[in-house]
């Protein structure tokens, strides 16, 4: 179980009337993460999804507040080695080592977490043939196209068999296919037993993978609730018109309430069921966008 | 630790056997030239104080001039690792203690700067030199590269830039590789600045590795100094690293 207390993130941002100003990245969040849930932070850009991975990962440090796996808090010395050996990090952007190969890059992360060489020599070609890689193992990276280097980092995070899986954006600028590989082996890791948490800003694959979702936005929480019932919460149907070339949308109940309403409107109108887009620009403020 | 100072070297030694050859071709090329226009070109007209030929006189400083060029620039690619690919940040989530990825990183660079010091000596005994190699004199080329290792480390963490990494060959590393009783003795120099070259670390390799080399006795001091260094840029870079988590 991950508990989040209380946490935020300033980071300094100088500007020319205050040289001390300061920029608030994420603002008293509170959470707490089942084990074996799929977790989903869902928020614009800006929102504090990444900077909040970063302090779980360790990679930055709260400004306040604080962070335990199973009890165990993220800042001790003692206990910060045995957290990250329990954490896999798959990161927005492709950090791997632009001078070894595929299969050393993997190797490398094996080493890191301390597998024996014959640990190490199954788990890479287990891996490999998870992600369908195995034919470019002796490549560099940096011959990899955009989807063969996101499954690789997927590949990577997995070596050291971890019980919590962090996804930053996991499928950004992907075609669908290679996207619905990789929701894929996000289920199977979460039918597997691991806990995953994952940050997107595509609500529909928000939809498809997370048991919980978390709605973020300017550095703070809105909400948290599974995706059905922040559907249900807030209205099952969806009218949606243009008015001035902009378009709107009111949410009900049932499909009646909103029949009716279209019935009031001056133009063209249609009603369709409600998803996690609605919600997340209903609980966003509807300017926001995504 | 020890393992996992041994996971960060073996990175580099992977790399480093990837482009041997090309590694090894390149480390020639700026010795030869010292040796043929130092040694051979302007060399036969020096006859240096102490005795001897202008040869026996350079080698040393050649060896501490280019270990710790080799050292320093063999760890630069860290700050690449850290602003451009960010590759660094999966070194910073790995179970390892900061410590281990500084120690690690800066024994590769010695290995690097003591493959290429042995390249110079080979070449050097070829060119004609005369000089003892002892178990001090390695220790001593050994500190060396560590120090400008450290030193190397410490820059690729707090430059923000390719150029201001650039900037400390330009205006630290050149300076030192003609001034630290490398190509002439410092004696030579007015006395105040020499006091401050005095300081510098390449200036005690220098001396120490042409002592030891031509059989004089060799102040303990200077290799007490150079240990004073390597344990100081461990510190700062260790220290570095670990800021990272900003």
């Amino acid at each position: 179980m991950i508990e989040i207390r209380n946490l935020r993130k300033t980071f300094p941002h100088k500007d020319a009337q205050n040289k001390n100003a300061e920029k608030v990245a994420v603002d008293g969040l509170s959470l707490t993460i089942e084990t074996g849930e799929i977790f989903g932070l869902l928020g614009p850009n800006g929102a504090g999804k990444t900077t909040t991975i970063r302090m779980l990962t360790m990679l930055t440090r709260p400004t306040e507040g604080e962070i335990l796996y199973d009890g165990k808090r993220v800042g001790d010395d003692d206990d910060a080695l045995a957290i990250k050996q329990m954490i896999g990090v798959v990161p927005q952007n492709l950090n791997f080592d632009q001078d070894l190969t595929v299969g050393e890059n993997l190797e490398l992360h094996a080493r890191l977490y301390h597998m024996s060489k014959a640990e190490r020599e199954s788990r890479i070609a287990e891996l490999l043939e998870y992600v369908e890689l195995s034919g470019v193992v002796n490549d560099g990276v940096r011959r990899l196209s955009g989807g063969m280097k996101r499954r690789l980092l997927i590949a990577r995070a997995l070596i050291h068999h971890p019980e919590i899986l962090f996804l930053d954006e996991p499928t950004v600028a992907l075609d669908p296919q290679v996207r619905w590989r990789i929701w894929e082996l996000v289920h199977r890791l979460a039918n597997d037993g691991a806990t995953v948490l994952i940050t997107t800003h595509y609500i529909e694959e928000a939809e498809e993978l997370c048991d919980r979702v978390a709605i973020m936005n300017k550095g703070k929480l809105i909400a948290v609730d599974t995706p059905k019932n922040f559907i249900s919460r807030l209205g099952r149907f969806v009218v949606e018109w243009r008015d001035d070339a902009k378009r709107d949308f009111r949410l009900f109940d049932t499909r009646e309430d909103a029949s009716r309403f279209i019935g009031t409107l001056d133009t063209a109108a249609s009603i369709r069921e409600t998803n996690l887009e609605d919600v997340f620009i209903e609980l966003t403020g509807r300017k926001e966008g995504l | 630790m020890l393992a996992d100072i041994w996971t960060v070297f073996w990175r580099d030694w992977t790399v480093l056997k990837h482009r041997m050859t090309a590694f090894i071709l390149s480390r020639m090329v700026a010795p030869m030239l010292y040796l043929i226009a130092f040694g051979w070109g302007l060399g036969r007209n020096i006859q240096p104080t102490g005795g001897g030929s202008y040869i026996d006189f350079l080698v040393p400083g050649i060896l501490a001039l280019n270990s710790m060029n080799i050292s320093f620039n063999s760890v630069t690619p860290v700050h690449a690792e850290r602003v451009y690919h960010k590759s660094i940040e999966e070194y910073i989530i790995a179970p390892i203690r900061p410590f281990a990825y500084v120690v690690g990183k800066v024994l590769a660079a010695v290995l690097r700067g003591m493959i290429s010091s042995a390249i110079i000596i080979t070449l050097a005994y070829a060119f004609g030199a005369h000089f003892t190699i002892t178990p001090l004199f390695l220790l001593v080329l050994i500190l060396n590269c560590a120090v400008f290792a450290g030193i190397g480390f410490a820059a690729a963490m707090y430059l923000g830039t390719y150029e201001q990494m650039g900037q400390v060959n330009t205006y630290i590393l050149l300076p030192m590789s003609f001034l630290c009783g490398t190509f002439f003795s410092t004696r030579a120099l007015p006395d105040a600045l020499r006091v401050a070259i005095e300081c510098l670390p390449l200036t005690h390799t220098s001396y120490l590795l042409r002592g030891i080399g031509s059989g004089a006795e060799v102040s303990m001091i200077s290799v007490a100094v150079l240990a004073a260094y390597l344990v100081a840029v461990l510190f700062i870079s260790g220290k570095a690293f670990v800021n990272l988590r900003k």
